[in-house]
């Protein structure tokens, strides 16, 4: 093992460039997938005849397969049908499908979580389902599902390091070729890997968590807060 | 679309395969067998063995799991020590998916109300003894759901074998692709091997989240 070698600031600069690319790419398929997962959760939510069956059947099969078989199918298998991205690309679409898939399942079940009933009072009080949908459903929904959606940005985050099969610099592909120089460098490299990826995931696990807790404090409180009257099991299990 | 080839590389399609539901299986054995063991410790009475616990848990969940493979396919034989893609591939799985089950256990067992807990100690059970037949029966059902979707987890997870050569079902395939070139066609066939062991859990999963829930 040889720390002052493997932390050289030429490495370091270098390790902390890929650790930056691997951010970008975290932060771009954060976006997209958030909004491809929205739109399918709710598709498959408002139950649209036809397309919700394909939606679920399509998300259903990207859940199921490994991310690694989707990364090496968009970057090489897609080019024989005229799709060519580019590393950079062909890592964030794929992110983007799977991550996408995973998070619709998460916004389908929080939208169904929200209690029945209100939904039913809501349209009986001559609200549209549009209305319904935007103005009771999603803002309740919304809040119940942050906790799982921080995990699956952490995975997001996680998963980017599979780029490295396709090449695309990121911290895991620097890391390869700075310990590639030297083989005492491996467990240093490692490590500074690891704290990187452990500082930025356990911040954001952090943050849910405190989310999570002010939103369990709200709904406990009487009369705070429009989560309340949506979650009757919720505060009766809370207070168990 | 031509998939005459594939005929011609069952053998390494099959092998492969094999190979993918022999590190599951050792995968999933030995993270249930680890996770569980965390899982008493983080919720242990004694101080350092849930500090201990929690960091494993919190650290190994917040790294990919590339990484953890990598200390053992590259980092190990560094030092001297020597282990396969294999080997490395499948003890990166557990490592890392014993952490995710630890903490499905966990959150099972605190679920039970801690009243159930006082109840039973005060009736003269031990701690052990209410654990065993007070809290963890009530936290099994609790906790069957995500224990299966971790496992389904491993199971997906298992391609990261294909990167260091672990001779698995995505290893074969890429080795299968680079002969035919008919990229497209092998993925797909891969993919299919992938989802005949991943939807029955995926179903299963579903099934048991339903059935527990109405029951409990």
């Amino acid at each position: 093992m040889d720390f002052a070698g493997a932390f050289s600031s030429d490495n370091l600069l270098f390790l902390l460039k890929g650790f930056g690319m691997t951010l970008i790419v975290a932060a771009v398929a954060i976006v997209l997938s958030f909004i491809l997962g929205t739109a399918l959760g709710l598709i498959r939510y408002s139950r649209i005849k036809g397309l919700g069956t394909l939606t679920m059947l399509v998300v259903e099969t990207i859940r199921n397969l490994p991310l690694l078989l989707i990364i090496f199918f968009v970057k090489f298998a897609l080019p024989e049908v005229g799709i060519q991205l580019s590393t950079f690309w062909a890592a964030v679409v794929a992110l983007t499908l799977f991550e996408g898939a995973m998070i619709s399942e998460i916004v389908r079940s929080g939208l169904q979580s929200v209690n029945k009933g209100l939904v039913e009072a809501a349209r009986s009080s001559g609200l549209t389902q549009a209305q319904t949908l935007r103005h009771v459903v999603l803002p309740i929904g919304m809040r119940r599902m942050v906790p799982p959606l921080v995990s699956q940005f952490i995975s997001l985050l996680k998963d980017t390091s599979l780029a490295v099969v396709i090449s695309l610099p990121e911290l895991m592909h620097s890391a390869n070729i700075v310990y590639g120089h030297d083989v005492s460098y491996v467990f240093p490299v490692l490590l500074l890997a690891a704290v990187l990826y452990f500082a930025v995931n356990y911040s954001l696990s952090l943050l849910s968590k405190r989310l999570e807790s002010n939103e369990g404090a709200r709904r406990r409180t009487p009369g705070a807060g429009k989560g309340k009257p949506a979650a009757p099991a919720a505060t009766a299990k809370a207070q168990a | 679309m031509d998939f005459s080839f594939v005929g011609s590389y069952s053998g390494d399609f099959l092998e492969g395969f094999k190979n993918t539901i022999y590190a599951s299986l050792l995968g999933l054995a030995g993270s249930f067998v680890l996770g569980l063991v965390l899982a008493v410790m983080r919720i242990a009475p004694w101080k350092a063995l849930r500090a201990i616990g929690t960091a494993y848990v919190e650290f190994f969940r917040n790294i990919p799991l590339l990484l953890v493979v990598y200390i053992f396919y590259l980092g190990l034989p560094s030092l001297g020590a020597d282990l396969d893609g294999f080997a490395s591939g499948t003890l990166g799985l557990m490592i890392y998916t014993s952490a995710f089950i630890a903490e499905a256990v966990r959150a099972g067992i605190q679920s039970v109300p801690a009243g159930q807990m006082e109840a039973a100690r005060s009736t003269g059970l031990s701690y052990v003894q209410a654990m065993r037949l007070v809290i963890l029966p009530q936290a099994v059902r609790i906790v069957i759901p995500p224990i299966t979707n971790q496992f389904l987890n491993l199971v997906k997870n298992s391609s990261i074998l294909g990167v260091v050569a672990g001779f698995d079902l995505m290893y074969f395939a890429d080795n299968v692709n680079s002969y035919t070139f008919q990229t497209m066609e092998t993925y797909m066939v891969a993919a299919a091997f992938y989802l005949i062991l991943t939807v029955p859990l995926a179903y299963a999963t579903n099934v048991l989240e339903r059935k527990l829930a109405r029951t409990g």
